[in-house]
């Protein structure tokens, strides 16, 4: 693996002058276990300017939570581990930032809502109670301020009667209402960056409709960067402007989504959404990707995904594609690589043909 | 010879499998048969009327009966033979205990049920088990649902020890063991798997391994309960053409229920929708995905996020949470959050009167009052799936009304409190 | 040809079909067809959860370090009495009052008398050997007797719940409430203080209602488990399900909490028997040296109530430990 730290010249970065707020560059977290090291995220690099969008989706065990929780440093050290990488906020490492400045910028700078909410709550608390504290801790408001600062930011997620629901308990509250809170209590401090790790999984799709409008109303109206990690492309498409794609600890592929998912470029882009049962397809059988993800331990020689893409030849056994070195520079992928083996690159543009297939 | 004989030969695996279309008939009248079945000749595989099942709450300190959980309030429908009905609807809405209630696992509170002509509930010791061999069920959850201390070899060869007698010579062990080969075989698994335990594999494989459990049977209805949806998006459509593939070969029918719409749409022949322990809706897919005609399917329907960026839909939010199913609205349940009983200036009816499970044609089954007032612009507007009319007066998709501040309606509370 | 098994046509229709790349070059290779080369999804061993279990147990230091210990105590009450016999006749003359102090306290190169010895001039060591077997003893087979009654009682209320259920447990509620030390006393003066049979059974007796309500419990919520329910379907007998599958994974708990069951009925042998209510004075236990030794404390030697209390304090850490690892080995949610 050569790992050389990513010019930041993609995308994302490029599309406005000014220096991103957050800034990822060749992050590597890995997990010592009984059986060996898990290289959860192994090398991946992406920015987001401050006010932007960023999706970032994969399947289970592809790192993208694992991605979030080293941005906020929630990783227990050991079994976790972050050999290498920087994780710049406004300039700032995070990863070498004393605890004590780490906690200040947590909720205060980057706020996080987590895919279940009841667990993120203390039971023992009443909703009130927990957002004051945060924003006592954070804004040295006093309690009288901070309560009213509570109700404010209840109201402002669109829960009704708030000054009753302070004084709730969480276990009192529905999954959607709770998700509210947690919402509530992310931006009760005006964070510059939302972090929000499947924040709709847990929840019927028709509630997942209001929280999704719920984030992006929240989002337009206070301004801060959103990093939103989803399975769901449906989710990506219909919240966040840019987004990257990861696959067993990589970053496979990164874009505007629109290019991303309508003109998808790496065969695990495609097969993802080959795969998403939809109109059109009723009687013909889905295009899958087969197999699954690679066992931590056994993972396949040369790229990751080679034993299940469909388009595999010779390199993808060899040698480990890298995003930056293709052309172009947003995928990892050697159908868009020129090699020795393959002087021109198999591919050179997308799959477009699968805009029809998406209907 | 491992598979049995005496089964009559499966059709013809190039027949297609098409929904009986029902002819146009006028609302029947429900007596004997399920509502809005049509008066065909061929018996249904599956038949349901007026299931009822109720969880009792005990409460006070004398562990008194306080009240119900009414998690299936009386539902009626019917599954042709090869078909796959798949059934909608949220958390809590009680898809998932009338499955386990079709399949014996839990005792109705009241209602009937068909297979094949032959009643389903209230049979015991050898009857129940005979009947197991012809319905089975599929999990969820991968990893909860194999016994985790149990080789594949006796996960799947369980039910046919307990269903061995002299015919089929299922408590030999070497017809048994050729019989699990083969089923791991016929859902893409190797055969040499047998001796390794369920946490040795994927999420995938452990469902598929499932799948193979409830095949080894020789089923001839298959109830699949969330089958996909704890998988990733990549292994959720493998499993998806498997079930395609398996129920061609074994000539299978399914009750498909999922909370996915997307999944359900690709896989089912007819849909039906469930809300608190009712259908709300039940038709042909291509006609309830383009046609909704139940309020609560069009805003179900059109909260789907599509992955497609340019689908640029007008979302029709619903407001609130669903209510307690222990103590659900009055008249229609569904009225707490409908956004038509707003749009129509809250008729009194929705409040009073349990709404009719009524055919409005071709077969199509509504629980609605206002069922044709459902205007199709709105519709149009607000689901990505609907078909576009040209024929109607366009309504302003702005007739919506504008979601309130969200807030659940009384019960919200008392449906957390009384759930633990 | 009636005989179509499920994997008769298999190639046409398991075979997956893919998005066919548009003007794909030659060197693509398509692999959808044929075995894969190598599965990349199974786990490259097949351990089952019992190997994992041990596996894991052998990276918890201080669970492997009392078990060791728990072993060496086993051996010793096994084979201690027979290569260190107890002699009641082989008494050293006494040369302090209350008891000789071990022989290193003299001269640190003696082998002899290394634990001092008793009033009466027996050896300590020989006391404390010799009563390993029988606290031991006492320990197991109370731990026997509760797990057996326990098991049986806990699964029929968890199983059969309903009536059967609340019957059972307001049983093991009733015997709860007992005060167990004065039922002991009673016991044993009723039915003959001494006996050792008598007062294992007793303990057993005694301990088993917290065991029946953690089968109880896991009982209930096994029996709610999905893979439960697919047995159920598939018309698997009651009989069956309990055994094959509620009992395999109910064990783990069982498990642990049998093992630190053992370390308190020794710690109550050692408890009642100083308090003159165990076994017969001339009987050799762990509790019996401390209780004889007590009248000698205020003349300093401290050495004949010291060894066989460490004896009993080393035992029963040494089974705790074990318990903690068990527990972490045993517990399916643990996957590390």
């Amino acid at each position: 693996m050569t790992g050389s730290i990513l010019p930041v010249d993609d995308d994302v970065a490029t599309r406005s002058a000014g220096r991103p707020l957050l800034e990822v560059r060749d992050l590597r977290t890995y997990f010592h276990v009984m059986d060996g090291v898990v290289r959860a995220v192994d090398g991946i690099s992406f920015s987001i300017m401050a006010g932007e969008t960023l999706g970032i989706v994969g399947e289970s065990g592809c790192g993208k939570s694992v991605t979030s929780l080293s941005i906020m440093r929630l990783l227990d050290m050991p079994p976790a581990e972050i050999p290498s990488g920087e994780i710049l906020f406004e300039g700032r490492d995070l990863l070498t930032m004393p605890d004590e400045e780490m906690r200040k910028v947590r909720g205060n700078d980057i706020a996080m809502i987590f895919q279940e909410p009841m667990t993120s709550l203390n039971p023992v608390f009443t909703v009130g109670d927990q957002i004051a504290e945060a924003v006592i801790l954070h804004q040295g408001l006093s309690k009288k301020a901070a309560w009213d600062k509570a109700i404010e930011s209840l109201k402002a997620v669109g829960i009704n009667n708030p000054e009753r629901r302070v004084k709730q308990y969480p276990h009192e509250l529905s999954g959607g209402m709770r998700q509210r809170v947690m919402i509530a209590m992310a931006l009760s401090c005006d964070p510059k960056l939302l972090i929000a790790d499947e924040p709709t999984t847990a929840l019927d799709v028709t509630i997942q409709a209001q929280i999704l409008e719920l984030i992006r109303t929240v989002q337009d109206r206070t301004g801060a960067a959103l990093m939103l990690i989803t399975h769901d492309l449906g989710v990506v498409a219909e919240t966040v402007k840019d987004v990257v794609v990861m696959y067993a600890g990589r970053i496979v592929e990164e874009g505007s989504v629109e290019e991303v998912l309508l003109a998808p470029k790496h065969p695990y882009t495609e097969g993802l959404l080959g795969s998403i049962p939809s109109r059109g397809k009723r009687g013909e059988r889905l295009n899958v990707i087969r197999g699954t993800v690679p066992n931590p331990f056994n993972m396949p020689p040369g790229c990751n995904f080679a034993p299940r893409c469909p388009y595999a030849f010779e390199p993808c056994t060899q040698a480990d594609p890298r995003i930056g070195d293709a052309n172009p520079p947003d995928v990892a992928c050697w159908l868009y690589t020129a090699t020795a083996t393959s002087p021109t690159p198999p591919r050179v543009r997308p799959r477009l043909d699968l805009v029809e297939a998406l209907g | 010879m491992t598979f049995e004989t005496s089964e009559p030969a499966a059709p013809a695996a190039d027949q297609p499998v098409v929904p009986v279309a029902p002819p146009p008939s006028p609302s029947v009248p429900a007596t004997g048969a399920a509502v809005g079945r049509p008066p065909t000749s061929e018996v249904p595989l599956v038949e349901v009327e007026g299931l009822v099942k109720y969880y009792p709450i005990m409460g006070g300190f004398l562990r008194r009966h306080v009240g119900d959980v009414k998690a299936v309030d009386g539902v009626s429908f019917w599954v042709n033979r090869g078909e796959v009905l798949g059934l909608v609807g949220e958390s809590g809405c009680g898809k998932s205990t009338l499955g386990k209630t079709l399949i014996q696992l839990t005792p109705p509170t009241a209602g009937l049920a068909k297979l094949d002509g032959e009643p389903i509930f209230g049979k015991k010791g050898k009857d129940l088990k005979k009947l197991r061999r012809r319905m089975q069920i599929i999990f969820q959850d991968p990893v909860g649902s194999l016994n985790p201390r149990m080789p594949i070899s006796d996960i799947i060869g369980e039910g046919l020890l307990a269903q061995a007698d002299a015919e089929n010579r299922w408590g030999d062990r070497k017809v048994r063991d050729k019989r699990v080969g083969d089923y791991l075989d016929a859902v893409g698994l190797r055969r040499d798997y047998t001796r390794r335990y369920p946490h040795e594999f994927s999420g995938g494989q452990r469902q598929r391994i499932g799948i193979a459990r409830a095949l080894a049977l020789s089923p001839d209805f298959l109830i699949c309960d969330e089958p996909v949806s704890a998988l990733d998006v990549s292994i959720q459509s493998q499993i998806l053409n498997l079930l395609l593939d398996l129920r061609r070969e074994f000539d299978l029918t399914y009750l498909f229920i999922a909370h996915n719409l997307s999944v359900v749409q690709y896989i089912s022949d007819r849909v039906g929708v469930m809300y608190l322990g009712k259908l709300v809706e039940l038709a042909e897919v291509e006609e309830l995905y383009r046609r909704p005609r139940h309020p609560y399917s069009v805003a179900l329907l059109s909260a789907v996020p599509d992955a497609n960026p340019r689908v640029r839909k007008k979302r029709l939010v619903l407001t609130g949470d669903v209510p307690s199913p222990a103590a659900p609205p009055s008249g229609c349940h569904f009225h707490t959050r409908c956004w038509l009983y707003e749009q129509l200036g809250q008729p009194e009816v929705c409040t009073t009167a349990d709404p009719e499970f009524r055919d409005i044609g071709d077969g199509h089954l509504v629980a609605c009052h206002w069922a044709e007032k459902v205007p199709t612009a709105v519709v149009a507007s607000a689901v990505p799936t609907a078909e576009v009319t040209t024929d109607t007066v366009a309504m302003p998709a702005a007739g919506i009304p504008a979601a309130p501040p969200i807030d659940a309606g009384p019960p919200t509370e008392e449906a957390t409190a009384s759930g633990t | 040809m009636t005989d179509q098994g499920p994997g008769a046509d298999k190639n046409s229709n398991r075979q997956e079909v893919f998005i066919s790349p548009t003007g794909a070059p030659m060197n693509v290779v398509q692999m959808a067809e044929g075995p894969q080369p190598q599965d990349f999804e199974v786990s490259l061993e097949s351990l089952n959860q019992w190997q994992i279990a041990w596996r894991r147990f052998k990276r918890h230091r201080l669970a492997v370090v009392g078990t060791g210990i728990f072993g060496v105590m086993i051996l010793l009450a096994i084979f201690g009495p027979i290569i260190w016999p107890y002699d009641r006749l082989a008494l050293k003359p006494v040369t302090h009052s209350g008891g000789n102090p071990p022989g290193w306290m003299q001269n640190p190169r003696t082998l002899a008398d290394p634990f001092g010895t008793d009033n009466g001039g027996r050896s300590v060591f020989i006391l404390t050997v010799n009563g390993a077997r029988l606290s031991m003893l006492i320990g197991i087979g109370t731990t026997v007797i509760a797990v057996t009654i326990g098991v049986v009682v806990g699964s029929f209320a968890g199983f059969f719940g309903g009536r059967i259920d609340g019957l059972l447990m307001r049983f093991v509620d009733f015997m709860l409430t007992i005060p167990f030390l004065f039922v002991i006393l009673v016991m044993a003066r009723f039915f003959g203080a001494g006996d050792p049979i008598v007062l294992t059974l007793i303990f057993g007796l005694l301990f088993w209602p917290g065991l029946a309500r953690l089968v109880r419990a896991l009982f209930l919520s096994l029996r709610e488990q999905d893979f439960v329910q697919a047995a159920r379907a598939v018309g698997v007998s009651d009989t069956r399900i309990t055994f094959r599958h509620i009992l395999p994974n109910a064990l783990g708990p069982i498990i642990v909490s049998a093992t630190l069951l053992v370390a308190s009925a020794i710690v109550t042998e050692a408890f009642v028997s100083f308090l003159n209510f165990g076994l017969k004075a001339t009987d050799l236990s762990w509790g019996n040296a401390l209780a004889s030794s007590q009248q000698y404390q205020i003349v300093g030697n401290w050495w004949w109530a010291f060894f066989p209390g460490m004896a009993i304090a080393l035992t029963v850490t040494a089974i705790n430990f074990m318990g903690d690892g068990l527990r972490d080995a045993l517990d399916p949610r643990s996957r590390e």
